[in-house]
């Protein structure tokens, strides 16, 4: 995983609350077998509608996505972090993430940093004021600047940790395999294994 | 120390705790028992494991099924969409040569994951099971723990057979009293979801508590469990208890014998200590409980079946007032009018949330010498093919297609609409599945999530309706028994 420490790009304001994981890639797209190149599948139903964020200049360049609350919410779906990514996001920012959501950005290297819903507005009426308007997301001192605006972020410790420092969860894990190992031989008897297999 | 149900699972599958402590603790690394997979989520996953080098750490503990893109007609053919024949192939591939089993289509234990695992007795009490799809919640109803985790996870899991998660905080959904005559768990959920929202229980692994819990069959709390996830919580449970134990007992891979005993001896432990606390409650009255039904296009935007279509103004909360002003466009719906006013094209019978036997009954109870609206196109889809053959077994099959409704094979099918059982634009539906967000069921479609007697009861009157609605007493042909003549 790339290291993530700042990231300065065009803010893009999208004023909706419960923006799910079909509205960000329906399940159509979900057909794929790769991880990579779902740039046209990001809020595929939206873009049909030329008054749509996305569709007007500069906002179409962005990389800062500014949502309302609850973003993410629905599916577990990672091809959502992977559309955003592949279209050019490097970070969203809402007051509230669903947890799968952010757990799958947190694997990918997508920041969701989690701001004051008071300070989503403010973001959000700079960004109307002035297109294009940058936002700079500061990982380091967990702050977002937008114009005048400073404000900060909440992400978890561990999250943030990860992200810094670029590293792979299950090489992280994998140096812990002798706990796994130890913990294995302790299960009970009792407890299912799906091989062999036993039918009906 | 006292401690809630999802405490005890969770302190369980402690391989390693993270170091630190309080806001500064990094996460534990928590044992997986049972990993679910399916062809959307783990194409990427195997791919993953393959340009690593690594192998399937525990194949005994992981089990495939094809079901979000698998037709429900012509299941005999090749799959006729090329896109989706190309991912289930890559499934069969990566089960071969990861050696996972699979239940590939065609097979008698094919069907939804969500279906499949307890219906084998794969999944059990006091378990961690996951799955690359969010509704694995709905196996919280046998006393697992059990959350929905993308692909990046399902890789770990694949690598490591274990996870890194920080501990949730637990609510307890407190359900008293007994249900009213046609008011079942899936009008539970929906009506916790509307009081709590669909961010509510984020951060939570919610416990369904209380009277009217107790007295649900395995498949209502399955429904309920399902769901937990609509109002955000990645988990939710019920504690295990002699419903649990009789679904269990003499399922295929259910414990047998001197195991059985120490299972159950283990599962009776399993439940949340009198003196533990929970960080937050939510009560809710079974007994002033209505059918319920939505009116917008996120779960939380739901309304008892006797109510009108909310207006925008009636929320207080801007973003609410914007999303509600949003979902009543988009649903081509007036503020003011009487849910059971509203015509819909499709009926929809089936899903994780929806497809197990119970499901089935409760609505063949309804139509069984009822016809149809003319109007309606009615789908019935069985979770599983298991589910399918013990449903013709009993004859619930010929109610459906005497009915008028199409009798499919088992999937995902028309919840999720990435097979061609799809919605047009314009096209409204009531549901029995477990979202309705724009677009979630096919381009345009319009959803309404009800409960499968309240889908019956739609299909008959041509509006949303309740069984209450119905005429009291359908014609009913007398059941000819056919008289045997040749000595038996």
């Amino acid at each position: 995983m790339e290291k993530f420490t700042t990231h300065t790009g065009i803010g893009v304001p999208l004023r909706q609350s419960n923006v799910d994981t079909d509205q960000i890639i329906p399940a159509v797209y979900l057909k794929r077998i790769t991880r990579t190149g779902f740039e046209d599948a990001l809020f595929s139903a939206w873009r049909k509608d030329p008054s749509f964020i996305l569709n007007q200049a500069p906002f179409n360049s962005g990389s800062v996505l500014v949502a309302g609350p609850d973003f993410g919410t629905g599916s577990s779906r990672e091809h959502a972090v992977w559309a955003l990514k592949d279209y050019g996001f490097k970070t969203v920012l809402s007051s509230r993430f669903a947890d799968i959501f952010r757990g799958n950005s947190g694997k990918q290297g997508l920041l969701a940093a989690e701001v004051a819903q008071d300070d989503i507005e403010l973001i959000w009426k700079e960004l109307e004021n002035a297109p294009g308007t940058e936002v700079t997301v500061d990982l380091v001192s967990k702050t977002v600047m937008c114009g005048n605006i400073v404000a900060p972020f909440d992400i978890d410790d561990y999250t943030r940790w990860r992200l810094l420092e670029g590293l792979d969860d299950i090489g992280l894990t994998l140096q812990h395999e002798a706990d796994i190992t130890a913990y294995e031989a302790t299960r009970p008897a009792f407890k299912p294994k799906t091989l062999p297999a036993r039918l009906s | 120390m006292a401690k809630t149900l999802a405490e005890k699972v969770w302190d369980a599958h402690v391989v390693r705790k993270g170091d630190g402590d309080g806001a500064n603790a990094q996460p534990d690394l928590l044992f997986i028992d049972l990993h679910l997979v399916h062809e959307v989520t783990s194409p990427q996953a195997f791919e993953g494991l393959r340009l690593a080098g690594r192998k399937l750490r525990r194949p005994d503990l992981t089990i495939a099924t094809e079901d979000h893109n698998t037709p429900t007609l012509d299941i005999d053919k090749p799959i006729a969409d090329l896109t989706s024949r190309t991912q289930i192939q890559t499934l069969r591939n990566n089960c071969a040569e990861f050696g996972v089993r699979l239940h590939s289509l065609g097979d008698a234990e094919q069907g939804i994951v969500h279906v499949v695992g307890p219906q084998l007795g794969l999944t059990q009490p006091g378990m961690t099971v996951v799955c690359g799809d969010s509704h694995t919640s709905t196996h919280g109803a046998f006393g697992a723990l059990a959350m929905g985790i993308g692909t990046s996870e399902v890789e770990h899991v694949m690598a490591t057979q274990t996870l890194s998660l920080k501990p949730f905080k637990t609510m307890a959904i407190n359900v008293e009293g007994t249900l009213r005559p046609g008011v079942t768990a899936k009008d539970i959920i929906l009506a916790v979801i509307a009081k709590i929202g669909t961010g509510g229980g984020q951060g939570y692994v919610l416990e369904y508590r209380g009277s009217a819990i107790r007295a649900l069959s395995m498949d209502a709390r399955m429904t309920i469990c399902n769901m937990s996830i609509e109002a955000g919580a990645r988990a939710g449970l019920v504690a295990p208890d002699e419903t649990t134990y009789n679904y269990m007992k003499g399922r295929p891979h259910a414990p047998q014998g001197a195991d059985w005993d120490a299972a159950v001896e283990y599962w009776n432990t399993l439940r949340t200590d009198d003196d533990a606390t929970f960080d937050a409650q939510v009560d809710l009255d079974a007994d002033t409980l209505e059918p319920f039904v939505t009116w917008g296009t996120n779960p939380g935007q739901g309304v008892s079946l006797s109510e009108s279509v909310p207006s925008p103004e009636d929320f207080g909360d801007e973003n609410a007032k914007a999303a509600a002003e949003r979902a009543l466009q988009y649903m081509g719906l007036e503020a003011g009018t009487p849910m059971k006013d509203i015509r819909v094209d499709t009926v929809f019978l089936g899903s994780c949330t929806n497809s197990r036997m119970e499901d089935l009954r409760a609505a063949a109870d309804i139509i069984r010498g009822r016809q149809k609206d003319p109007n309606i196109r009615m789908l019935v889809v069985p979770g599983s093919a298991r589910v399918r053959l013990e449903a013709e077994a009993e004859g619930l099959d010929k109610v459906f297609k005497d009915f008028g409704a199409e009798w499919r094979f088992a999937g995902c099918s028309m919840c999720l609409g990435m097979n061609p059982d799809q919605l047009e634009v314009g096209e409204r539906c009531a549901s029995t599945s477990n979202r309705n967000f724009e677009g979630r069921q096919g381009k345009g479609g319009r959803t309404h999530l009800v409960s499968p007697v309240v889908a019956a009861a739609t299909a008959i009157r041509g509006t949303l309706s309740s069984p209450s609605d119905l005429d009291p007493d359908p014609v009913v042909e007398p059941v000819q028994t056919p008289i045997r003549t040749d000595a038996a």
